[in-house]
């Protein structure tokens, strides 16, 4: 069963010092209190994968959490580049940072091979793209019963998953609504998982083909509300676009990413 | 009469044009959006846009700043996981055309977004593959909308990102399961399209008050122009005014004014 923690206690138990970790969100839910409690408890060599990246990532990055870094579109999504990330690519800055990267397609299918407890995901995918060619995890194998020949990607099987839900109930059971992303796939994928959530209610109110991860499928829960600000909760705020054009400029430069850095998240402790 | 208009605009008009009421499309964020739903708005009032988030037919009212707005999911038929949108509706079968853009394009309509320079020793970084891979494989035809610059029309692209016809025009030869890939290309200055044989990309019309040597000089490599060289239609009123509207409409909603 779910056990209900304090945002704290869950990423202080349940994330260690080099852990794989998955925080998803597609576009939509996306963990940033759980990435700032993360960035305060000065996690660091952790394996980051996400298919996209978002400020989020940006922000651990850039404050020295990361070592390596899989995903799928690393960018700010309608305004430009994650300069954080970029830094860190190109410059090394704070850390260096290895990258692995895949297409949409293949980190989706990856995923769902993670909640299927199989070592490979297959799908038609890569042809006559130069990524197998700087992604050793991408092979090509063929079909054993028609000989087309197709791509293979290792399942991703992390240690922590980490998501973010409109609601959970008292026995701590979780809706996701709206863009669910690879929300399901990547807790069931996971070996530990941790759900914030906008707020704890007697009733889920969830209709019968709702997306909902049971108690039992889920690690712990946090209470966080507005914890996927400045992404979204359908049925609670909108995303904060402003901030994300915001961030461009507070990202492009070392010294006031970390001023923003210091008194967004260092100052500011969990809710 | 002629109409005052820029050349994005005759280029989101163009690009727009491309799509009917009967197609499925696979929309990418950016250019592709911005002319998927101004076919939606104008000629097109029954085109099918599906985004990768999993937003099945969906009718945004502004266009989203990012792939997975909440405006695409609750103006959608209905909202799929991201696997199944992947494997399901775009692997399966079921999308007729990619909309997609581009940092870079070449001869062959390789796109490029993932890095300039060498992979290991990046001058700049993009943000990388994201659906566009696989959207180009398994949709049935590709288009593409991306304004025109020497920048962006490379004789060869630094990465393939995302195939169009491989390096030497023949990548989908005798490959099963494979889209036709690229079938137009809509710039701010012209349309282009692959040679039937070579692949190689060829212009087949001429934006109004665009010549020959703005193209050359906008291309990185020698650019081939068809035979006959159509001159594109203008923009009509309408679509004019729907397209500012569209924008203007956008613009005010993603600063947070609504």
């Amino acid at each position: 069963m779910a056990e209900f923690l304090s945002l704290k206690d869950a990423v202080s138990r349940y994330i260690s010092n080099g852990d794989t970790v998955c925080m998803e969100g597609f576009t939509h839910l996306i963990p940033f209190a759980a990435g700032h409690e993360i960035i305060r408890q000065e996690k660091r060599d952790l394996t980051l994968i996400r298919m996209t990246p978002d400020l989020v990532y940006d922000q651990m990055i850039g404050a020295g959490c990361a070592k390596k870094l899989i995903f799928s579109w690393g960018g700010n999504p309608g305004v430009g580049s994650l300069h954080r990330l970029r830094d860190a690519v190109e410059k090394g800055w704070p850390n260096k940072l290895e990258i692995l990267e895949h297409s949409h397609a293949a980190m989706a299918c990856a995923y769902e091979a993670g909640a299927a407890g199989l070592p490979l995901a297959v799908l038609r995918g890569y042809v006559g793209s130069d990524l197998p060619k700087v992604n050793d995890q991408i092979k090509f194998i063929e079909c054993p019963f028609t000989g087309e020949r197709l791509a293979a990607v290792p399942s991703v099987r992390p240690d922590v998953a980490v998501i973010h839900a409109q609601r959970a109930d008292r026995k701590g059971n979780v809706l996701i609504e709206g863009i669910i992303g690879i929300q399901k796939e990547v807790v069931l994928a996971a070996k530990r998982s941790i759900v914030t959530v906008e707020e704890v209610v007697d009733d889920l109110g969830a209709s019968v083909n709702a997306c909902v991860l049971p108690s039992w499928a889920v690690t712990a829960i946090a209470e966080a509300p507005k914890g996927a600000s400045p992404s979204y909760a359908l049925g609670y705020y909108d995303r904060d676009n402003a901030f994300y054009k915001e961030w461009d400029g507070i990202a492009r430069d070392r010294d006031t990413f970390q001023n923003w850095l210091k008194d967004n998240v260092f100052e500011k402790g969990a809710a | 009469m002629s109409l005052e208009f820029t050349a994005s605009e005759m280029m989101s008009v163009t690009a727009a044009r491309a799509l009917t009421s009967d197609m499925t499309c696979f929309v990418g964020i950016g250019l592709p959006s911005e002319a998927a739903n101004l076919a939606r708005l104008t000629h097109a009032p029954d085109v099918t846009l599906i985004y990768e988030s999993g937003t099945l037919q969906t009718k945004p009212d502004v266009l989203p700043l990012s792939i997975g707005d909440g405006e695409l999911c609750e103006s959608a038929l209905t909202t799929v996981g991201v696997p199944e949108m992947f494997r399901y509706w775009l692997q399966g079968g079921h999308i007729s055309v990619g909309f997609l853009g581009t940092a870079q394009i070449d001869r062959y309509a390789n796109l490029n977004t993932t890095l300039i320079g060498d992979y290991r020793e990046p001058k700049v970084r993009l943000p990388g593959g994201g659906g566009a891979p696989e959207i180009a494989t398994n949709a049935k035809e590709v288009f593409i909308t991306v304004k025109h610059s020497k920048r962006t029309f490379v004789k060869d692209v630094d990465f393939v990102t995302t195939v169009g016809f491989g390096r030497d025009g023949k990548a989908r030869d005798n490959v099963p399961n494979i889209g036709r890939g690229p079938t137009v290309v809509i710039t701010d200055l012209c349309i282009l399209k692959p040679d039937p044989d070579t692949k190689e990309l060829v212009v087949t019309s001429l934006h109004p008050n665009v010549t020959r040597e703005d193209v050359i000089d906008a291309t990185g490599w020698e650019i081939r122009f068809a035979d006959h060289l159509d001159t594109t239609q203008e923009p009509s009123a309408k679509e004019l005014d729907i397209l500012r509207d569209l924008k203007a409409r956008t613009n005010a909603h993603h600063s947070g004014q609504q």
